[in-house]
């Protein structure tokens, strides 16, 4: 085996926990070298005008296999992660076979450690098969590394399996994360119950479908003791139960997608399917909401409900077309695009506390020091590019910004030492 | 106008023009043979993916009459079974060199979504709960005809009443009467309201009894049954209580109130009254309105350069 070559980022600005400072980045096999000034390497990369953290971490990605790989492979949703700036992702578990037994979690890892260019981290279904009933064992797939449960796609609808789920929850330290939404109130629903719903004469998805079981999982979380995540917020009057409830004290992380920061109900005046999903498109009122919640701290982390869907089912009429969107490899830009950011703040909701919330942050989520894992993503806020559906590396294109302009972009990746992605192009 | 897809689409002149170039049309179906050339060569597919009979037969009409070839489809008895989408069969037809597609579909959108698969025009005849903007302009042609003033509804009281939430013709017709200028009550319990009337500039009443004697137009809608199966509402003796039209109800009408509906008409629901014995009655008015208003239609999406008198004039 050859020498190990050296990589320095160069010219780039460190964003750390504690600092932010100007500085070269030397890896040296998977492990950072040196941080410093002037530093040498075998292989120089640019990091001019650009930061240098650690790298993403997505707590809600859809990489749809096993069942569906016509949508996306994990390898195709792990090179758009890296593209992304990505080094870790939580794969959701709503594939076919469903994740709640050992043979898929594990059959999850080991294609995305094949594929290679990120860490792949499989969650676990909170009741098996997603049908809301029997409660899946998870201290049994907890031995397996999986930190996370979810039935995402539906939330639990029972009180009293999601009470037991809870508990079950907390006597094996893992964390439950709840898709909040009553089913019997958004049965049919295609958009955000509001003004443009009612002129286009579509079903509506109510606010009040997700708030009423953020409230009950609240409220359940006071009674267990166990933790919880609340996957895609999209409400303000979620945000404002997630603030009280953590000024209470309460063991709640909470998440936001850069399209319910960005994107309004009214993109569905076009009836283009692209726009819908689950939970929908809101409103200008809910999307100043959320980001006051992104701004002090009740909102933990972007993810981003990375959705791939193949083209023909994004070709059915609106109330039969599935909902969900692309997100990985426009996460970034969007979510800088849309507010005002400072890097630190980028870099804690997109990497430190996502690690955290993932259990990811022995490896994922640290400081740019000496000795600590190269898992990391150099990029910056300033280029401007427009987002082409061609143009992507997932192997579906239901992008919601084809043809928007954005600002910042991804220009390196580095995961476990090794560079997935230059100058915004996939090594492999 | 390339296509016609949503009231909205259409500025009040637009629809005033297409009502004149309607009277044109009127004119050649009180002839003895009422047909004429104006559309020959021109190939209409007829795509109906949700059951329709009044408003199918009546673009038929409209496009015979305008000597357009047509071509029917309906999905009960096409490729559509076998699994065909949407995309599949609007670009085969389109293949077959098809001039207009006339589309009725059960979902919200659908004639909006086929337009990026066709290079026809295309003519939404019912999407959902969305829009039947045909509807609202043969209505908007009834009022003004029958009142007399063919620019405005200006100043008109007119009740829509029934489920509005679920109504595409309630949302074509309060687009073109309350741009018109007609004053439009909505009557219907919440339940068939839509969540939001925002922008909507219309008022509400929760019974008929409140706007029947002081209307210029009764509109009823058809209460279908599904859904009060769906216990989304009320009994039906409530809902008929207070939304049906009785003949009590009929006899405090306006001598001048018209009272129009767009079928098909649900004897014993909410129309617990003859139509026929209702002196103001509109209904088979409007069906024969429908005719014109839609040939107008075609003729202003189909026609082209040739000028609606000279190719209007002859017979086929």
């Amino acid at each position: 085996m050859s020498a190990t070559k050296s990589i320095v980022i160069r010219g780039a600005t460190v964003v750390n926990p504690d600092a932010v400072f100007e500085a070269d980045v030397r890896v040296v096999g998977a492990l950072i070298d040196a941080v410093g000034d002037a530093l040498e390497g075998d292989i120089v990369l640019d990091g001019k005008g650009c930061y240098v953290s650690s790298g993403f971490v997505d707590l809600h990605t859809h990489l749809r296999e096993p069942g569906k790989e016509e949508a996306e492979t994990i390898e195709s949703g792990s090179r758009a992660a890296a593209l992304g700036g990505y080094t870790a992702v939580v794969a959701m578990p709503n594939t076919d076979p469903a994740q709640d037994n050992v043979a898929t979690v594990r059959f999850v890892r080991e294609q995305g450690i094949k594929a290679n260019l990120c860490e792949v981290m499989p969650s676990g279904c909170i009741t098996v098969g997603r049908l809301g009933a029997e409660l899946v064992s998870y201290a049994g797939l907890a031995d397996e590394g999986v930190t996370l449960f979810t039935d995402d796609g539906t939330g639990v609808q029972d009180e009293d399996t999601m009470k037991r789920a809870l508990v079950s929850a907390r006597l094996a330290n893992v964390t439950l994360a709840q898709h909040c939404e009553v089913s019997s109130m958004t049965n049919g629903a295609v958009m955000h119950d509001g003004a443009c719903c009612s002129s286009l004469g579509v079903p509506g998805w109510p606010s009040l479908a997700e708030e009423q079981m953020v409230q009950r999982d609240i409220d359940l979380v006071r009674a267990t003791g166990a933790k919880m995540h609340f996957l895609h917020l999209s409400t303000q009057g979620s945000v404002q139960m997630v603030r009280q409830a953590k000024a209470e004290g309460l063991p709640i992380t909470a998440e936001v997608t850069p399209h319910h920061l960005s994107l309004l109900d009214e993109l569905l005046t076009s009836f283009d399917p692209i726009f819908k999903v689950n939970p929908p498109l809101r409103t200008a009122a809910d999307i100043a909401a959320l980001k006051a919640g992104v701004l002090d701290g009740t909102i933990d982390a972007i993810a981003t409900d990375h959705a791939p869907h193949a083209g023909h089912t994004k070709e059915q009429p609106l109330d039969q077309a599935p909902p969900g969107m692309l997100g990985l490899e426009t996460a970034l830009a969007v979510v800088n695009t849309s507010m005002k950011l400072d890097a630190r703040k980028i870099v804690e909701l997109m990497s430190w506390n996502p690690a955290r919330i993932a259990g990811l942050d022995a490896r994922h989520g640290r400081a740019v020091a000496v000795g600590e894992p190269a898992n990391l993503c150099v990029w910056n806020t300033a280029d401007v590019w427009e987002v082409s559906r061609e143009g992507l590396a997932s192997k579906s294109k239901n992008t919601p910004y084809h043809g928007m302009n954005v600002r910042g972009r991804v220009r390196h990746t580095l995961f476990n030492g090794q560079i997935v992605v230059n100058e915004g192009k996939a090594t492999r | 106008m390339n296509h016609l897809l949503s009231t909205h689409d259409l500025s009040i002149d637009e629809i005033v023009q297409l009502l004149e170039l309607a009277d044109h049309m009127a004119e050649i179906n009180s002839r003895a043979v009422p047909k004429v050339p104006a559309l020959r060569g021109k190939t209409i597919a007829s795509v109906f993916f949700e059951d329709s009979t009044r408003t199918r037969l009546s673009f038929e009409t409209a496009a015979k009459r305008l000597s357009a070839e047509v071509m029917t489809f309906s999905a009960s008895t096409s490729s559509v079974n076998k699994g065909e989408s949407l995309r599949d069969t609007i670009e085969t037809l389109t293949a077959m060199g098809v001039h207009a597609f006339v589309v009725r579909h059960k979902s919200s959108g659908v004639p909006k979504q086929i337009t990026q698969w066709t290079n026809a025009a295309v003519v939404n005849a019912g999407d959902g709960w969305h829009q039947h903007p045909t509807q609202a302009m043969l209505d908007a042609y009834t009022i003004t005809r029958n009142f007399g003033d063919k620019e405005s509804m200006a100043g008109r009281t007119i009740a829509i009443v029934g489920d509005i939430k679920h109504s595409r013709v309630a949302r074509s017709n309060v687009d073109v009467f309350t741009r018109m200028g007609a004053n439009v009550v909505l009557v219907a319990p919440d339940a068939l309201l839509p969540s939001s009337i925002e922008g909507w500039n219309v008022s509400t009443a929760s019974s008929i009894d409140e706007v029947v004697g002081h209307v210029d137009v009764l509109y009823m809608l058809r209460m279908q049954r599904e859904r009060m199966d769906e216990s989304l509402v009320i009994s039906l003796k409530e809902y008929t209580d207070l939304y049906a039209l009785t003949e009590e109800r009929a006899a405090r009408l306006a001598p001048h109130a018209l009272l129009m509906h767009p079928g098909p008409i649900n004897r014993g629901v909410e129309m617990q009254v003859d139509p026929s014995e209702v002196p103001g009655s509109r209904i088979l008015q409007q069906v024969a309105n429908g005719i014109s208003v839609r040939m107008a239609v075609l003729f202003s999406l189909l026609g082209g350069e040739i000028s609606p008198a000279a190719t209007l004039g002859g017979e086929a």
